[in-house]
């Protein structure tokens, strides 16, 4: 785990600590994600991983340490709304999709841009716009649904149309948060392959708990405990790690 | 996603159709009925009624502007009885000066209350309210302002649920004691009254207080068109989103705390006009329009109609100030348990109001569909729903 420099990085946290009265959620964390990288992290509960969202998109603010955007831009001084404006998207837990609102709406939303009071209040959607919309609905396959209220989707379709308003963000860096709890494993499957087939194009991290959907990402892991990183390196050889095995896997 | 014009969206909407026709008929009937027939015609309005309609009817719009706030965006307010008042309080300041010299003390340069209290002469703040102009200005620049600075506080230390409801209710409850004491300069307990005129034409007079009627039926309806004109935008989508899911809205980009100041100053800015139509027409503005029970009481109106809907908190406005009306002179001791009642019952079985019970939304929904089917019958030739 050599440390690079922070300009050719897409995430840079260093030294990173968090804590909650007393307690140590992050403790002197490092890692770094490179541009155009799938990165997976796993961990068990308690380890950090969601306090590391946290702290990279502005919703807590670290004790000490450096988190670095894009090469230098330093989101400690940033709050939510901008940190997703410069093109960091975030997927949370708990799928988080606006209930009241319908597919299409939920996903114009999300749509890139336009984000001041006064321009939402005379905004009409372009053809352009309402082809990408079109083309993300395929993506996640909610086309017939588009006019359903987001509400009364499935699980697995509530998560997917999540990943959905995050590609409408077109961000350069998506933060995904457990992606494929409960889902079936055909969904599980497609998730990866839907994943993967974003990472071309962009980074992401991805955090997850289900081992054989890390397996199928097939990327570089690293392995959260207590706050810091026990282990980086491809699947099979952080399963080899005597720690990780001691902390995580051998449970 | 619908482009159409808004009357176009709002004539798709049977409930909205009838509300707003029964409302503009009225601006023009009622009057005519009080002022042109005799009064012991079986059709003739009394003037005390054509009074009193116009009184629910700023009312009305107050519950309206509540609702965008509370419906839409999730932002319970239980204050917005001071922006009403401080509407109230601009437009009477304005017929204040209009009395001249016509005053008990007959001063033309202080008002009675000044006069009472020894005062020489009038303060800065009343300085601009002889011209109506400037009053008018007020009326909506006093209460928009308030709210803008309020909520700009608020809303940017993330103050949300029931801690802000009680900072609302802390404010309006802040300008109830403030607006009771002599030397705010705003006529202490007593308020303002024994006005006289605006723009020359008598308040007592049937002309006035059909123009009044008239004045407070429109602006419920230009109150609707309003409010529907933003909820049906995108900024509307997003304080829904907001309502529903604030931090996800947040993640997504937007500035939560700017959405939340535009909709809750101009939330304000319509409670301060439907103050300044109520105060000509009930003839009085004393401070107890601040108090926090009032601003509890709009919340009932519009939780009863049904929030969220723009049609509900008209209703609910004009339903529950009727009842008012009734049971305050049949049964007086009973109105305040029922009121009570009301918002139990409304909160526990009515969760969407009287608009959104299932027998009133089933009718209109199959007068809408009828109409739909009507306008576009392509879209409906394989049975299908359409949309």
């Amino acid at each position: 785990m050599n440390k690079p420099h922070a300009s050719n990085t897409i995430l840079y946290l260093d030294g990173v600590s968090v804590s909650f009265d007393g307690f140590k959620a992050l403790n002197d964390l490092s890692l770094y994600v490179e541009e155009g990288e799938l990165r997976a992290i796993i961990g068990p509960n308690g380890a950090g991983k969601t306090t590391m969202m946290d702290v990279i998109t502005g919703k807590t603010r670290p004790d000490k340490g450096d988190v670095i955007f894009n090469g230098g831009v330093d989101l400690t001084q940033l709050d939510e709304a901008a940190i997703a404006n410069l093109g960091i998207g975030r997927k949370f837990q708990k799928p988080t999709v606006f209930e009241n609102h319908t597919v299409f709406d939920n996903l114009e939303l999300a749509l890139k841009g336009h984000r001041r009071p006064q321009s939402s209040l005379f905004f009409r959607l372009s053809g352009e716009q309402q082809y990408r919309i079109n083309e993300v609905l395929g993506i996640i396959a909610l086309t017939d649904v588009h006019m359903m209220q987001a509400g009364s989707l499935s699980h697995g379709q509530k998560q997917w149309l999540e990943i959905g308003m995050l590609l409408m963000q077109d961000p350069d860096l998506l933060l995904v948060d457990e992606p494929v709890a409960g889902m079936t494993d055909a969904e599980t499957e497609a998730t990866a392959v839907l994943l993967k087939d974003i990472a071309k194009t962009r980074s992401v991290v991805v955090v997850e708990h289900d081992m054989v959907f890390v397996k199928s990402l097939d990327c570089r892991v690293n392995v959260l405990h207590e706050g810091s990183v026990l282990a980086e390196g491809s699947l099979d050889v952080v399963q080899q790690n005597e720690q990780v095995i001691e902390v995580y896997l051998g449970r | 996603m619908t482009h159409q014009p808004l009357l176009l969206r709002i004539v798709k909407e049977p409930m909205a159709v009838s509300l707003l026709s029964v409302l503009i008929l009225a601006a023009f009937l009622v009057p005519m009925l009080n002022l042109m027939l005799p009064s012991d015609s079986a059709f003739h309005v009394p003037s005390y009624v054509v009074t009193l309609l116009g009184k629910y009817l700023t009312y009305a719009l107050l519950a309206l502007s509540v609702d965008l706030v509370w419906g839409y965006c999730g932002i319970l307010s239980l204050g917005h009885g001071a922006f009403f008042a401080l509407g109230g309080y601009a437009m009477g300041m304005y017929m204040m000066r209009q009395i001249g010299d016509r005053g008990v003390y007959g001063n033309a340069e202080l008002p009675d209350f000044m006069v009472f209290l020894n005062w020489q002469e009038l303060p800065w703040y009343w300085y601009g309210f002889d011209s109506f102009g400037f009053a008018m200005l007020m009326v909506v620049l006093v209460p928009g302002l308030l709210a803008f600075v309020f909520g700009w506080f608020a809303f940017r230390s993330r103050v949300t649920g029931v801690y802000l409801s009680i900072i609302t209710q802390a404010m309006t409850y802040a300008l109830l004691l403030a607006f009771f004491r002599n030397d705010m300069g705003f006529g202490g307990n007593n308020g303002l009254t024994d006005f006289k005129d605006i723009l020359g034409f008598g308040l007592q007079t049937d002309g006035m207080r059909a123009t009044l009627f008239f004045l407070s039926a429109m602006a419920v309806v230009t109150g609707y068109l309003v409010c529907r004109f933003i909820v049906d935008s995108r900024l509307g989508r997003v304080i829904v989103a907001i309502r529903d899911a604030e931090s996800r809205t947040r993640f997504l980009g937007y500035r939560v705390e700017y959405y939340k100041l535009f909709v809750f100053t101009v939330s304000a800015v319509l409670a301060g006009i439907a103050g300044a139509l109520y105060v000509p027409q009930v003839g009085i503005i004393n401070p107890s329009e601040f108090s926090p029970a009032n601003s509890i009481e709009i919340v009932i109106w519009v939780a009863l109609g049904g929030r969220g809907s723009l049609t509900g908190p008209i209703i609910g406005a004009l339903v529950v100030n009727y009842a008012k009306s009734y049971f305050t002179g049949a049964l007086p001791e009973v109105w305040l348990f029922m009121l009570g009642g009301l918002f139990i019952f409304s909160t526990l079985f009515l969760p969407k109001g009287l608009v959104g019970t299932k027998a009133i939304s089933d009718a209109f929904e199959e007068q809408r569909l009828r109409l739909a089917k009507f306008l576009r019958p392509y879209d409906y030739a394989e049975g299908g729903e359409g949309r």
